[in-house]
């Protein structure tokens, strides 16, 4: 344990660790929505900076656009969109026993996974080894080219289904009494069909 | 730097996402404890990586692949939560019972 503090590498694993784990624990515990978000992105360009470290640049720009520059809008657009209008939800989470349960389950997860792998890998030297983009290229197109092309299409059938899903249907929202029994909550939404 | 430490700090995390899936209960912060455990994979995929020295760089272009399918889920499923939302006015998970007798 001594010897592996006397390298540098280290403690920059351990100042980039420390917040990250911080901040993903402030992120699914914390009771205000927006704070949850930006501390997940705290949390993400932790990691970022993890594969910087490994030398897996790539990943780590990657990581720094998709994850940070468009999920996070997405997410943000998700909580303003979905917040109730009367109103903020106060109750983020469950209640203290659904709590100590997920508590249970988690930490029997995290004792799982460390104690196998480190029987498994534990104590293996890893050294930084900086991954050219071209060599990334080169295999993606070469061995990984099918699984690009699935890729690529799992993304454009996101797309349409996104579209599809979250587009307002413009038949339902001329008709007036379908659009009321779409929009009417569950309680109402018998009273009003009898009327129609 | 031993890959152990990578390791427990990718368990840690995912274990740390699987908490925020058990707790929370509106949909969209379900999904965003979705997303952290997907970051902990993609340490592991590329601790890994350079651990192994892949000439194909295997493990990299797969938690490429894993940012890709990360992004298409969140598009769908918040999608979908918008979609819960526009009918049942709620975003709570436990509002979601239309299949319970």
């Amino acid at each position: 344990m001594n010897d592996w503090l006397t390298h540098p590498e280290n403690w920059v694993f351990i100042l980039i660790a420390l917040p990250m784990l911080i901040a993903a624990w402030r992120s699914v515990t914390s009771r205000n929505v927006v704070h949850s978000v930006l501390f997940l992105v705290i949390a993400l360009a932790a990691s970022a900076a993890l594969f910087l470290l490994l030398g897996a640049e790539f990943i780590a720009w990657s990581v720094v656009l998709v994850y940070i520059g468009a999920v996070i809008v997405l997410f943000l657009f998700g909580i303003m969109i979905t917040r109730a209008p009367l109103g903020m939800e106060t109750e983020l989470s469950h209640s203290t026993q659904t709590k100590i349960g997920a508590a249970l389950v988690a930490g029997a997860l995290f004792a799982l996974i460390a104690v196998t792998t480190i029987v498994g890998f534990g104590e293996q030297e890893i050294v930084a080894n900086p991954t050219r983009t071209s060599e990334i290229g080169q295999s993606m197109f070469e061995r990984f080219v099918i699984p690009f092309e699935v890729v690529s299409v799992v993304l454009l059938a996101a797309l349409i289904g996104g579209i599809v899903l979250a587009r307002r249907d413009p038949a339902a929202a001329d008709d007036p009494t379908s659009r009321s029994l779409r929009a009417a909550p569950t309680a109402n939404a018998t009273a009003e069909g009898g009327d129609a | 730097m031993i890959l152990g430490q990578f390791i427990i700090l990718g368990g840690a995390l995912f274990s740390l996402g699987v908490y925020g899936v058990l707790t929370r209960r509106n949909a969209v912060l379900v999904l965003l404890s979705v997303e952290l455990m997907l970051a902990a994979v993609n340490i592991n995929f590329v601790a890994f990586d350079i651990f192994a020295r892949d000439a194909t760089a295997g493990g990299q272009i797969f938690s490429l692949f894993i940012i890709a399918v990360g992004a298409a889920e969140v598009g769908i499923g918040l999608a979908i939560v918008l979609l819960i939302f526009r009918n049942r006015e709620s975003a709570n998970v436990d509002e979601l019972d239309l299949m319970k007798l």
